[in-house]
């Protein structure tokens, strides 16, 4: 079945909808806009007010309404319109969503589901343009997903939906028009485990989200000249599988790590540090990253692509781990 | 709208359930104060002496199924809602019997089974918190209103705007109760608010509002009553601002240099126990014998907490990363 990664999310939407009737929606322009990125388009007509809700500019309060409704044994969907407003509601995720269960003493769970969309490559300039998942990653509490294909797209809302604790999914705004086939019985995922998504021998590239085609590009550029690149998703960022990351390493012998998230501080980071934990001497070459240049992102077409990873780069960072 | 109706109590049995809690509420703060002296209660402790007929007054508009959000300052409101003294002086001191486990302590009293969401620390937090309980009752179609208490601090923070439009916007069966003592921690309010009628904030996003005397518990529970009411039936949110005052410094680390101890001595002269002490005698519904009563009564229920705190386990260390998220004790990075 062709689909889009739009149209797969609509349906993991209207399943979940139809399946559970705790589940609603909300967010700014879900309803009657459908969806800044038309993801929810026709949902309201579907569904109606009630499940369907437009929200005030108010990220912070419509997202601590889910955590709330959460607490009291609904299972909301929260959509922020991207990760660049979810600064906005950053009070409410990590001092509220995070922390309940903890401090309550396992008493109460907040089963949350927040959707928002991120990342660069659209022209949309330093505000429009975060990466800031990694972030994210970094609070114990909650889950972190990506969702990188079509597959993921149709199935991680579902499972993420039956986990008793917030889950964020990070859908990279590249990636909603991306078009494919779609088994037509596909549906939940898991969400606890890293994919191989082309399997190798000479290099691990471990990526997830919008770099993910990159990735695969680079990995395809490579295969021409002979080196043999396996591409790992990690699809989970927290927590990560860390067992699917060495084991790659540990059969590669080197890695490139591709994360659109800026270098300093970062996700790419973690990873690097812990495959110098777990496999320091399987390696035949340091730990090599690619990641976005330490800039706002620049809002004209060859900036913005120079300074976010690019197949070329990706290829080149890995044949400079092979040859030297 | 001031609401002044400070009506005699329905019997001399609530009168005295009324000054029983307050005193209750101070006689326990009390202790802790000595505790915290002692080293046996640690981290922040904000005390609500002074305020206990605020908690005392709106917990009486509450049933059962009801909500509470409340603040840092939550000791009153978690005693007077059911939980147990032992089990909140528990959580004080950071004790596995207590009613968060221990992991949560002064600022972080919770319970699920009545409806108790916390104990929430970061000034405003739990006002979206009570919109979003207040929506799940209401998709639900329970008549259940949810008392979400805050200070006047929370006034200046984004999300007691953002909160009281979407609980307006959505008609959200939500109980705002502004706990006004006058001071964001030591700044006063007309030094943190331009405009003082906090009333004319809550119709500013068409929300029903009143004001009431927060040192008379009978107003104050008239006032939640009344209120409760109207949320209940599907009106809308309602804002109570209730005028109080903080006997004791804003925690144990403040010096209270932003205030002078003439202000202090004045608003004492307005404590609510003897306040309501003097209300139940000119009603002639209070005996000479029934303060001394309730106070060993209370006493002996603070002992046992004590007690009870002292010798409870501390969590094994081995504990450490569980509640974290659901599941085994992994923090949730493996």
């Amino acid at each position: 079945m062709r689909t889009t990664y739009r149209e797969a999310l609509r349906t993991a939407h209207r399943e979940a909808l139809r399946r559970d009737p705790r589940v609603f929606l909300m967010g700014e322009d879900v309803g009657r806009y459908g969806g800044s990125y038309a993801v929810s388009k026709g949902l309201l007509e579907e569904f109606g007010p009630e499940r369907i809700r437009d929200t005030p500019l108010s990220e912070s309060t419509f997202v601590g309404a889910g955590v709330g409704a959460a607490l009291a044994g609904m299972r909301p969907i929260v959509e922020i319109m991207t990760v660049n407003f979810s600064l906005l509601a950053l009070d409410q995720i990590v001092n509220n969503a995070a922390l309940l269960r903890h401090m309550s003493g396992g008493q109460v769970s907040v089963p949350l589901v927040i959707r928002m969309a991120t990342g660069a490559g659209r022209q949309v300039a330093a505000q429009h343009s975060h990466s800031l998942e990694g972030w994210y990653a970094h609070i114990p509490g909650i889950k972190v997903l990506a969702p990188a294909t079509l597959e993921d797209a149709r199935g991680m809302l579902w499972s993420a939906l039956q986990d008793p604790d917030p889950v964020l999914l990070f859908e990279h705004a590249t990636l909603y028009a991306a078009e494919g086939d779609l088994a037509e019985g596909a549906g939940a995922v898991d969400i606890a485990r890293a994919a191989i998504r082309r399997p190798g021998r000479d290099v691990s590239i471990l990526t997830y989200g919008g770099t993910l085609p990159k990735a695969l590009a680079a990995a395809e550029a490579l295969g021409r000249e002979g080196i043999d690149a396996e591409v790992i998703d990690l699809r989970v960022l927290r927590p990560l599988d860390g067992g699917a990351i060495l084991a790659s390493v540990r059969k590669t012998r080197r890695a490139v790590i591709v994360d659109e998230g800026w270098r300093s501080g970062s996700l790419s980071a973690e990873i690097s540090a812990r495959i110098m934990e777990g496999a320091f001497y399987d390696l035949d070459a340091p730990v090599a990253r690619v990641c976005s240049a330490e800039t706002p992102i620049p809002y004209p077409r060859h900036l913005e692509e120079a300074a976010l990873p690019q197949p070329e780069g990706i290829a080149a960072a890995a044949r400079e781990l092979i040859h030297g | 709208m001031t609401d002044q109706g400070s009506p005699q109590p329905a019997s001399r049995e609530h009168g005295l359930a009324l000054l029983r809690e307050m005193i209750r509420i101070r006689r326990f703060e009390e202790r802790c104060a000595e505790l915290y002296g002692q080293g046996k209660i640690r981290g922040f402790l904000h005390l609500y002496i002074g305020e206990e007929a605020v908690a005392v007054g709106a917990l009486q508009a509450l049933r059962p199924e009801d909500a509470i959000v409340a603040t840092y300052r939550e000791h009153g409101h978690a005693l007077v809602r059911g939980i147990p003294a032992t089990k909140v002086m528990a959580e004080m001191y950071g004790k596995a019997t207590g009613c968060s486990r221990g992991r949560g302590g002064s600022m972080h009293l919770f319970d699920a089974a009545t409806r108790f969401y916390g104990g929430n620390a970061i000034v405003a937090c739990g006002l979206p918190l009570a919109a979003g309980v207040a929506l799940a009752d209401r998709l639900r179609g329970e008549r259940r209103v949810t008392a979400c208490f805050f200070g006047d601090g929370a006034l200046g923070e984004g999300e007691f705007h953002e909160s009281l439009n979407l609980a307006a916007l959505w008609r959200l069966p939500v109980l705002f109760v502004c706990e006004n003592n006058l001071y964001a921690m030591g700044t006063a309010i007309e030094r943190h608010q331009a405009q003082l009628d906090l009333p004319l904030k809550a119709r500013g996003y068409a929300v029903a509002a009143a004001s009431v005397d927060g040192m008379d518990v009978l107003a104050v529970e008239g006032a939640a009553r009344r209120a409760a009411e109207q949320v209940r039936a599907g009106e809308g949110p309602f804002l109570l601002e209730a005028r109080t005052y903080r006997f004791r410094a804003h925690s144990a680390y403040d010096p209270e240099l932003y205030r002078s101890r003439e202000e202090v001595e004045r608003w004492k002269q307005r404590d609510p126990i003897p306040a309501l002490q003097r209300a139940l005698r000119e009603a002639g519904v209070l005996r000479p014998e029934d303060v001394e009563r309730l106070e060993a009564g209370i006493a002996r229920e603070i002992d046992e907490a004590v007690a009870f705190a002292e010798a409870s386990p501390w969590e094994p260390v081995d504990d450490l990363l569980r509640d974290v998220v659901a599941g085994p004790a992994s923090g949730g990075a493996p």
